[in-house]
């Protein structure tokens, strides 16, 4: 089938053209975009309404919560809640139930997303068995099974022995390695940053060196087994200033940040704000301004949302004893707007976190709108805005750190090969 | 934050209606706590030690921790107040059964109560109880994990009160285990609110938090500095497991570098007073003839705490029925 749409303003490098035109898709792939699209015969033919036309966006951070208990969240809830936030591609978090250390768990996971799914579904394996830290996982098998990395989800390792023989097997297949750097020593026992807020509310705290001590001896690990290491999220502005010297030194190390440590910060758990409880934790003003930056100027790869949908239960408990995660997957394009919107980082820098560099991350073709890639796009209207409401969220997950906000952008249409998978 | 606590834990006119911690509590009404606390001192006095504030209200002492004095004074007090009182020391069986804390919350609120005086080893649980759960019945905190203590704090500021009669001026030294200590929290806020010159915190950095002046205090890491001139001590308790957790290497290294002695109180004012939250630690945290000296006031805190829960317990039972009258009153109009 012939699909022309008009009237819209492809976004290619975060340009917006100044005169909007056409794009065909034929059969799933973009045939023609510009001046040889404009009043091309086809089949089906679209007002854009003069919208922006950007390519899917690629999340690397994404529990959808399934296999495992289903009132949390499913493959059919997320993925529509990803498809609503622009995303058309989602690396989904090996911490299921069970978690996905075997090829059967992987084959599960992508039969759920044949059947439900409505963005792509790219599994990451566990590193280690049940993401216990002490044995191998089949790191092959899950990678012939069709995952795209192997991580730890944030768990801990045992020692840097196991983790340094992780490195090592993974190096040899070429597999690549995501890891949530953390100190469990460090991190011990607590729920938020070791900070201003920790001291006053008298909450346990997280200190920075749980993370940086980490990403420092990760570091350290890979540069000598020469894995490929992707860390993340990052919390701290110190590892932001490891990464960066690291690659300096030639290393190759890539990097994300969650979307919520760009926007908000320790404050946010003032009053015991569960809907803020986060691994790694929301940590200072200082360290969201070195997250920002280190998305401009391309240190860091990847912005992630670090979706993790829950139930109002597990939300509804004194701040420690509620579980860590956020729903942030729908706005994570819309926070990402408002950041641009405000000045702090510029539109080129905020698509290209959101696409080219995670596609480069996991070695696939950059998300693009010429002719002959697939049609995985979404239209936004980049100048209308969307409240955050627990009956305006698609995902399973209502505790959005983003409730009670008007948020910039709203996606309209998303296809994935050329099917539309979530219209408003 | 200061404001955030202040909605949660006031009427719109400004009268308690929570008593959850000392954040978003200004001067005045600390003052206010500390006058109706001396004017139920009296009540202690009388042969017949009850009033009536509290007639036919229903106090539920729910103690997810366990205690022995600070409930007792609870009950104690709620007594005096002539309130029905349940104590329900829930422990961990209510979750071992599977039940969360809400619904142990709700269950208790259908058996019409009036006031919840509520211990938990989470920081910030009766803050979730009252915004969340049942912010209907008046919520008294009495000692949320390693955030607050708010009802042992002012006892400590009535006992300074009356032996110093002023609060301006005052330099006060709290010793000892800051990091874990629900009260130090606590009185430092109180302290600063009621208008001393100077808190001071004297502690080693293994018991201090990360960022120990957000808490409004100057940090002294050797005890003759921190004690040098000052009015008031306060030694806090020292957990034994703060040793097996690699804080402290030993009681007896503790009691030679911060264990109150009568050599190290004479850095103090010769008047200082001497006051320690209880249970004390003889030996570890401060030295017997210190302890049982002429500036302890150690026994006179025990007898103040029943005072302070008698006006926070009434004073935040006026504010909540007041809330529920006026709710009631604007449902009637709208009907």
């Amino acid at each position: 089938m012939r699909w022309r749409i008009d009237d819209i303003f492809p976004i290619e490098d975060g340009q917006v053209p100044e005169e909007p035109t056409s794009v065909l898709l034929d059969d799933g792939v973009i045939s023609a975009i510009g001046s040889s699209a404009e009043g091309a015969q086809a089949d089906q033919v679209s007002d854009g309404e003069r919208q922006w036309l950007v390519p899917g966006l690629i999340d690397l951070n994404c529990h959808l919560r399934e296999p495992g208990p289903d009132r949390k969240g499913s493959v059919a809830t997320e993925t529509l809640a990803a498809a609503r936030g622009g995303v058309t591609s989602v690396c989904t978090v090996p911490d299921t139930s069970p978690v996905n250390d075997s090829g059967a768990v992987t084959h599960l996971i992508q039969d759920l997303a044949r059947r439900n799914g409505r963005v792509r579904v790219q599994p990451v394996g566990a590193m280690t068995r049940g993401l216990a830290g002490e044995h191998l996982s089949d790191m092959a098998s899950l990678a012939g099974a069709g995952c795209v990395a192997l991580g730890n989800a944030g768990y801990a390792t045992l020692n840097a022995r196991v983790m340094r023989r992780c490195m090592a097997y993974a190096r040899t297949f070429d597999l690549k390695l995501f890891i949530q750097p953390e100190n469990p020593a460090l991190a011990a026992d607590g729920c938020a940053h070791d900070g201003v807020m920790a001291a006053r509310l008298g909450l346990p705290g997280i200190p920075e060196v749980a993370e940086t001590t980490a990403v420092n001896e990760l570091l350290m690990l890979a540069a000598e087994t020469e894995v490929r290491l992707h860390l993340g999220p990052l919390s701290c502005a110190r590892s932001v200033d490891l990464v960066r010297a690291a690659r300096e030194s030639g290393q190759a190390v890539t990097c994300d940040v969650g979307i919520t440590h760009l926007v908000a910060t320790e404050g946010s758990i003032d009053g015991y704000e569960g809907i803020f409880h986060c691994r790694p934790p929301l940590r200072t003003e200082l360290d969201r301004q070195a997250l920002i930056e280190g998305v401009e100027s391309g240190v860091i790869d990847a912005i992630v949302s670090q979706h993790r949908p829950t139930d109002r239960a597990a939300k509804q408990a004194p701040f420690a004893d509620t579980e860590p995660g956020l729903s942030t997957v729908e706005s994570l394009l819309s926070l990402g707007l408002g950041l641009v919107n405000e000045g702090a980082l510029s539109l080129e820098k905020l698509l290209a976190a959101l696409t080219a560099g995670p596609a480069r991350i996991l070695d696939q073709p950059e998300p693009s709108l010429e002719a002959g890639s697939p049609a995985d796009f979404f239209l936004l209207t980049p100048d209308r805005s969307w409240r955050v409401e627990p009956a305006s969220l698609l995902s399973s997950g209502k505790h959005a750190p983003t409730l009670g906000m008007e948020l910039p952008g709203v996606v309209t249409l998303t296809t994935l090969a050329g099917r539309i998978v979530y219209q408003v | 934050m200061a404001e955030s606590n202040a909605s949660l834990q006031l009427t719109p006119d400004g009268n308690l209606r929570h008593f959850l911690s000392i954040d978003g509590l200004d001067q005045a009404l600390l003052t206010r706590i500390l006058d109706t606390a001396d004017s139920f001192i009296e009540v202690g006095e009388r042969s017949i030690k009850k009033v009536p504030l509290l007639r036919g209200r229903t106090v539920v002492n729910l103690f997810f921790e366990p205690s022995t004095r600070t409930r007792s004074t609870f009950e104690l007090a709620a007594k005096r107040l002539s309130a029905d009182v349940l104590n329900l020391d829930i422990g961990t069986s209510a979750t071992s059964k599977g039940e969360t804390l809400s619904d142990t919350l709700l269950n208790l609120r259908a058996m019409a109560s009036d006031m919840f005086v509520i211990r938990h080893a989470q920081s910030g649980a009766p803050h979730f109880i009252a915004r969340s759960v049942t912010p209907d019945v008046a919520i008294i905190n009495a000692g949320d994990g390693q955030h607050a203590h708010p009802t042992q704090a002012m006892l400590d500021m009535l006992t300074i009160r009356q032996h110093k009669q002023t609060f301006s001026g005052l330099r006060v030294a709290i010793v000892g285990d800051i990091q874990h200590s629900r009260v130090a929290r606590s009185q430092i806020r109180a302290l600063n609110t009621l208008g001393v010159d100077e808190v001071r915190l004297v502690a080693p950095y293994t018991l201090l938090p990360n960022r120990p002046e957000v808490l409004g205090a100057r940090v002294f890491s050797r005890m003759e500095e921190g004690l040098k001139g000052v009015d008031v001590i306060i030694m806090l308790r020292l957990q034994r497991e703060r040793m097996e957790g690699a804080l402290l290497p030993s009681e007896s290294e503790f009691y030679r570098m911060y264990g109150l002695t009568e050599e190290k109180l004479r850095h103090a004012a010769p008047d200082a007073l001497v006051m320690h939250p209880g249970p004390i630690n003889r030996g570890v945290e401060i030295e017997s003839s210190v302890a049982d000296g002429p500036q302890s006031v150690i026994l006179g805190q025990v007898t103040n705490g029943i005072a302070i829960r008698m006006a926070v317990m009434s004073m935040a039972m006026s504010g909540q029925l007041g809330e529920r009258q006026s709710e009631h009153g604007e449902g009637a109009q709208a009907s």
